[in-house]
């Protein structure tokens, strides 16, 4: 087996289009996956991640652009021939063959005979701690278990590229928390290039070395999970990724400094925006703080609100609070601060520095479904 | 409360299950009869039927006869039946509608009238009392039904096992001999057990294309009781009777243990 480094493939997307009719499922998109990394496709239903998935791995074939992987163009390869393991979230085991039989069968299909096959479906089954399971039928196993061996089946023949469609999406929360981690720690054991799909924006900050965030077909940003959330580039990013407040008002600029006029206040952020945007404001949650109206600090800007929802999380509190032009604010505070009630009169209060200037975008608006 | 009305449902599916199988019932006493008439009750006991049954050639060639028909009819029906419904599953629906609905046909057009048909064709091309006319006729009409049980189960069956077989590197056939062909199976082999019972006991269109040389069962059976109410009738009635039972029986058993995986 060769080291992790060599092991995984290069992905190389350019301006790759998918049209189904007059819906355009992918318009012109770019991505370049280094050898043995973990990027993950994140973005709501339809935004063309899994799209993207489904063209890399060969079962939708692109309507322009290139495609190589391993630094070979694989436009018009079939999936079969393609040698790339796909976990689906509908896990996908053969329900007529044993655990054994399931995880043997790429290797079956390579011609690769006993006892060398038997070694390797072992050894898979063993890196996802399924090794006691080999003589179950898929329908006697759990969901979790399910996936699990899937797993094993899709790096048995030592694929050098791993795509992920979601895998625990069908999971519950628990489960999907721990084998997060397990993924993670066969990425690392394997060395291989994965490309993992979800929706799931906290799975995605968990999972990966860097993510694209995809909208309406097209990637927004690419970036490590820091990136985006320190520094998102558009509106949408900032929206989907972590919790988000945003500020919309009369915008009015004077050198290089942009303020938004809200309710009689300005607030004003050192950045411009090309020509023809109009502005709004992004704030992180834990970068805002909350004080009883009239008793929080002059210097720094104020907006007034009140408390629209209290959720107690254990580590802190999280707040909702409306403000006068019934935008919603989200608020994360410490165990040790001041607590509100629904209905308290309050004062926001942040740094202007910590003001995220974007353009505004009437397609940053999503739906989870 | 409960006891009475549980009572009386009962009773109430027991004669719904006498009325269903006493006429078929009737014809066991009736091939034991010892004289040669078809009364019931029997007047007394022997085994003379079956034994006529078996030594007569001309049962014993009509058996065969529809043995032979019904075997290979069967296997074409299911061949084509396999590939149709497979076809139309994975086709554009609006297309395959039309396409089913018109494969389907020689099941809803009255037997009579196709026979009619088929007797038209034969006589200019010469299949009439011929392997091949039985085969070719029987084949029409027992498609459908093998059309409708592998539809069934592909209509059950998940598509994406196709998909994860080719990321495994399968071909499409390889994928359809070593995933969708084991998964449809069921279905197949229903479909296979309809069209042979289809042919075996098909009687309006063999009436038709029937001679001398070549004669189905059903068509022996027919004639025999217009003739001379030959009991063999009886006894030919009750074995077809123990026969399809126990394959019928097996088809459930082996269609229970399978849903219970």
């Amino acid at each position: 087996m060769a080291s992790p480094s060599t092991r995984g493939a290069a992905i190389d997307l350019k301006s790759v289009s998918k049209q189904y009719g007059s819906f355009i499922a992918l318009d012109k998109v770019s991505l370049r996956i280094e050898p043995g990394e973990f990027m993950t496709l994140l973005g709501p239903s339809g935004s063309g991640k899994t799209t993207t998935l489904n063209v890399i791995a060969g079962f939708t074939e692109v309507s322009s652009g290139s495609l190589d992987v391993g630094g070979k163009s694989v436009i018009g390869v079939p999936a079969h021939k393609r040698n790339i393991g796909v976990v689906f979230q509908h896990y996908a085991l053969f329900p007529h063959m044993r655990v054994s039989r399931n995880v043997a069968y790429p290797l079956t299909l390579r011609g690769i005979a006993n006892p060398d096959r038997e070694a390797r479906v072992r050894k898979a089954l063993d890196m996802v701690k399924m090794a006691d399971f080999g003589h179950r039928f898929p329908s006697e196993l759990s969901g979790g278990q399910q996936q699990r061996v899937a797993l094993a089946r899709a790096i048995v023949f030592d694929p050098p590229l791993l795509l992920m469609d979601e895998p625990l999406g069908a999971l519950d929360k628990k489960l999907r928390e721990w084998l997060q981690l397990e993924i993670k720690r066969i990425h690392r054991e394997l060395g291989t290039t994965f490309v993992y799909v979800t929706h799931d924006q906290e799975e995605a900050l968990v999972l990966s070395d860097r993510i694209a965030v995809f909208n309406q077909g097209r990637i927004e940003q690419i970036g490590t999970g820091r990136q985006l959330y320190d520094e998102p580039e558009t509106l949408f990013v900032g929206k989907f990724v972590g919790d988000s407040t945003i500020l919309r008002g009369a915008a009015s600029t004077s050198g290089n400094e942009t303020a938004i006029e809200i309710e009689g206040r300005k607030v004003a952020a050192a950045k411009r925006l090309p020509d023809g945007a109009k502005p709004v404001m992004l704030l992180r949650p834990e970068k805002l703080s909350l004080a009883r109206r009239g008793k929080g600090g002059q210097d720094r800007n104020t907006l007034p609100g009140r408390i629209g929802e209290a959720i107690y999380l254990g580590s802190g509190s999280k707040y909702e609070v409306v403000l006068a032009d019934t935008s919603k604010a989200i608020v994360r505070s410490t165990l040790d601060a001041e607590t509100f009630a629904i209905g308290d009169e309050v004062d926001l209060i942040f740094a202007g520095s910590d003001v995220k200037l974007l353009a505004d975008d009437e397609k940053a608006d999503f739906t989870l479904t | 409360m409960k006891q009475p009305g549980r009572i009386l449902l009962g009773l109430f599916c027991l004669l719904v299950a006498v009325w269903l199988v006493a006429p078929t019932i009737v014809v066991v006493p009736m091939s034991f009869n010892d004289k040669k008439s078809l009364a019931f009750p029997p007047s007394g006991f022997s085994w003379q039927w079956y034994q006529n049954f078996f030594t007569n050639p001309e049962w014993s060639a009509s058996l065969v006869g529809s043995l032979k028909v019904a075997v290979v009819t069967a296997v074409f029906a299911t061949v084509i039946g396999t590939l149709a419904a497979f076809g139309l599953d994975r086709m554009k629906s609006r297309v395959s509608g039309v396409l089913r609905a018109l494969l389907i046909t020689p099941m809803v057009v009255p037997g009579v009238v196709l026979a009619v048909g088929i007797y038209a064709v034969y006589l200019d091309t010469r299949l009439v009392g011929t392997m091949t006319g039985f085969v070719l006729a029987h084949t029409m009409l027992a498609v459908p039904f093998v059309i409708i049980a592998v539809s069934a189960s592909l209509e059950v069956f998940d598509k994406r096992l196709e998909t994860a077989a080719a990321s495994l590197g399968a071909t499409r056939l390889t994928a359809f001999r070593t995933v969708t062909l084991p998964l449809i199976a069921p279905g197949i082999l229903s479909g296979l057990l309809f069209a042979f019972v289809t042919s075996f006991d098909e009687i309006i269109v063999a009436l038709f294309i029937t001679s001398p040389y070549l004669k189905t069962l059903p068509v022996q059976i027919f004639s025999s009781i217009t003739r001379d109410a030959d009991p063999t009738v009886a006894a030919v009635g009750t074995l077809l009777f123990i026969v399809t039972s126990l394959v019928i029986g097996a088809g459930l058993l082996i269609g229970s243990r399978q849903g219970k995986r």
